[in-house]
């Protein structure tokens, strides 16, 4: 018996994903053009993309309510699948400076961005743990790609340790709200009694390994590492998928488990708080760019967290439910948008070994190479949340679900927290602009492709910067979340 | 028939033990073991729960759990053996070049 045919258009975004993944591993061999994998991939990206828009249009159950592709979920299979095009596109020249191996790149690169789309429309948690581990195992192998860099094979070593740590963590957790609710459906859940010891358990436990895959403090100490020793475009990836997809299934989680509401409020409080200042206080000290960028990444997963804060605590109040969650998903496109952007500038200005990565490198920058560092200013100043940029209204969104949740005190940390960040962010800033070049640093050109991603990725960036309305729309209308 | 409870508390000793060697242990090998321990012991917490329930969804789990770990496995023995060509030590603290 063959499933529906709907059925299969539900997944076919994964199924792209990881067809081309195959396919350009068994033409590895064949096709020794580097451009012509290249090519493959991105249609690969783009194709898998496109067809996540059937579930935007025919939202429903698939393959008895292992999947659910609706609106939400299609949102984070654009998301992804957008974040996938953009990396590949920044990687081709990358991998070809560092003299790296295309084919597997590319197909460890699609590998895990099905994973995401699968963890992004889980219904049901073993779904859930196979969309992670899709992701997170073809992330270790993505992290130690420069094989001969010590740093690399030390942030692959880290990254698997702590990751798989993290899973075990997960499933203990699965397996206790098993043994609570007597199902891993998520839709099942609701009867459960929100008082029992184990479900609460078993819910703190998922919550603990997912809050490593988001980087949340005090889970976040793999981060700057791996952000460091990894290639500079799979850093790109991870800080905007990855994170994304795990976002998504802890609000899936949330809207459809309502012992988690309440249980996770306090966590939940305690986290955000925790996140955003070992995040901003942490990148001050930072002379290393790339480890300045993966700290200001914990300090925004710190800022998402606010908004879950707010949507924990409207304990069935639909509108305000659907106003946290947009700013949540407005937030996590924004800032996609603006790290891609930003790790993209700085693998390229990195030069062959990723030697220049100190904050001095980028010493004249404005003088030396105006677009470059004109694209990273923007970047920086919408990680800063500077007005007419996206990053602005991301903050300005996730402040108005905290303050109409009366989270008062959060709203408040969070404001102290964007000062502190201001400092970093214009410090770079101030560098690149106000100092001379150091001798010896020589101009190095954007390709083609890079230009390309940098363009389209400050285009988003202003974009949604001025015009939020549609995605604001699109993200908060009701029943967007479905399941309840 | 022996009662569930009794599975629950191995499944949690050996969940604790494997924490305490992740935590406590240099070498890398015993590290990704103490990880092997405590995926099995959610296996035990399944088929436990599985049996108490009279379910089988709850060993259908453990199944892809075990298939999952193969996979994990095979990925973490190639970046453990990298590791050793590159260092020629399988001790965490030596592999030390990224710093806070």
């Amino acid at each position: 018996m063959s499933p529906p045919v709907e059925d299969i258009l539900r997944v076919m975004p994964e199924l792209i994903f990881c067809g081309f993944g195959v396919l350009l591993m068994l033409l590895q061999p064949f096709l020794r053009e580097r451009n012509g994998m290249a090519f493959l991939a991105l249609c690969g990206a783009g194709l898998g993309t496109l067809a996540s828009i059937f579930p935007l249009v025919n939202a429903g159950s698939a393959f008895g309510e292992l999947i659910r592709a609706d609106g939400f979920s299609g949102f984070f299979h654009l998301l992804v699948g957008l974040v996938a095009f953009l990396v590949i596109l920044a990687s081709a020249p990358y991998l070809e400076r560092e003299r790296l191996a295309p084919a597997e790149f590319y197909a460890l690169v699609l590998f895990a961005t099905a994973g995401m789309g699968v963890l992004a429309s889980a219904q049901e948690l073993l779904t859930a743990f196979i969309g992670l581990e899709m992701s997170s195992i073809s992330s270790y192998v993505l992290a130690g790609y420069r094989r001969e860099s010590l740093k690399a094979g030390e942030s692959a070593m880290k990254y698997f340790l702590l990751g798989s740590f993290a899973t075990a963590f997960f499933l203990y957790g699965i397996a206790l709200v098993y043994g609570a609710t007597g199902t891993t459906r998520l839709s099942q859940m609701s009867a459960a009694d929100p008082g029992g010891i184990l479900l609460r358990l078993g819910l703190a436990l998922i919550l603990i390994g997912l809050g490593f895959k988001v980087a949340a403090a005090p889970f976040q100490v793999w981060t700057p590492d791996v952000y460091e020793g990894a290639p500079t475009p799979v850093t790109a990836l991870f800080s905007a998928g990855p994170k994304a997809a795990a976002f998504a299934l802890l609000l899936r989680i949330f809207s459809t488990v309502p012992a988690a509401n309440e249980f996770w409020f306090w966590a939940f409080w305690i986290l955000a708080a925790l996140t955003m200042f070992v995040g901003n206080l942490g990148a001050l000290v930072q002379t290393n760019v790339k480890r300045m960028l993966a700290y200001s990444s914990i300090a925004h997963a710190g800022y998402i967290l606010v908004a879950f804060c707010a949507v924990a605590f409207t304990r069935g109040d639909d509108e305000r439910l659907t106003a946290g969650v947009a700013a949540v998903l407005y937030y996590l496109l924004a800032y996609a948008l603006v790290k891609l952007g930003a790790f993209t500038v700085v693998s390229h200005l990195g030069g062959a070994g990723e030697k220049r990565l100190d904050l001095n490198d980028y010493a004249g920058l404005g003088q030396r190479q105006p677009v470059a560092a004109a694209a990273l200013s923007l970047y920086l100043l919408s990680l800063l949340g500077l007005p007419v940029t996206a990053g602005f209204l991301g903050k300005f969104y996730i402040f108005k679900a905290a303050i109409h949740s009366n989270l008062i005190w959060l709203a408040v940390l969070m404001a102290i927290n964007s000062v502190i960040g201001a400092y970093y962010y214009l410090r770079l800033i101030v560098i690149m602009y106000m100092r001379d070049s150091q001798p010896g640093v020589d101009r190095i050109p954007f390709p083609a492709s890079v230009n390309l991603v940098l363009m389209i990725t400050a285009f988003g960036t202003i974009y949604f910067g001025l015009f939020p309305n549609f995605l604001i729309g699109f993200t908060s209308h009701p029943g967007f979340i479905l399941g309840r | 028939m022996v009662p569930t409870h009794y599975y629950l508390i191995l499944s949690a000793i050996l969940f604790g033990l494997g924490v305490v060697a992740f935590v406590f242990k240099r070498n890398v090998i015993t590290i990704f073991m103490s990880i092997e321990l405590m995926l099995n012991a959610v296996n035990l917490a399944f088929v436990a729960f599985s049996q108490a329930f009279g379910k089988l969804d709850g060993q259908v789990f453990v199944l892809f759990v075990i298939v999952v770990a193969a996979a994990e496995a095979a990925v973490g023995l190639g970046i453990i053996i990298l590791i050793a060509r590159n260092r020629q030590s399988l001790n965490v603290e030596r592999v030390n070049l990224l710093k806070l």
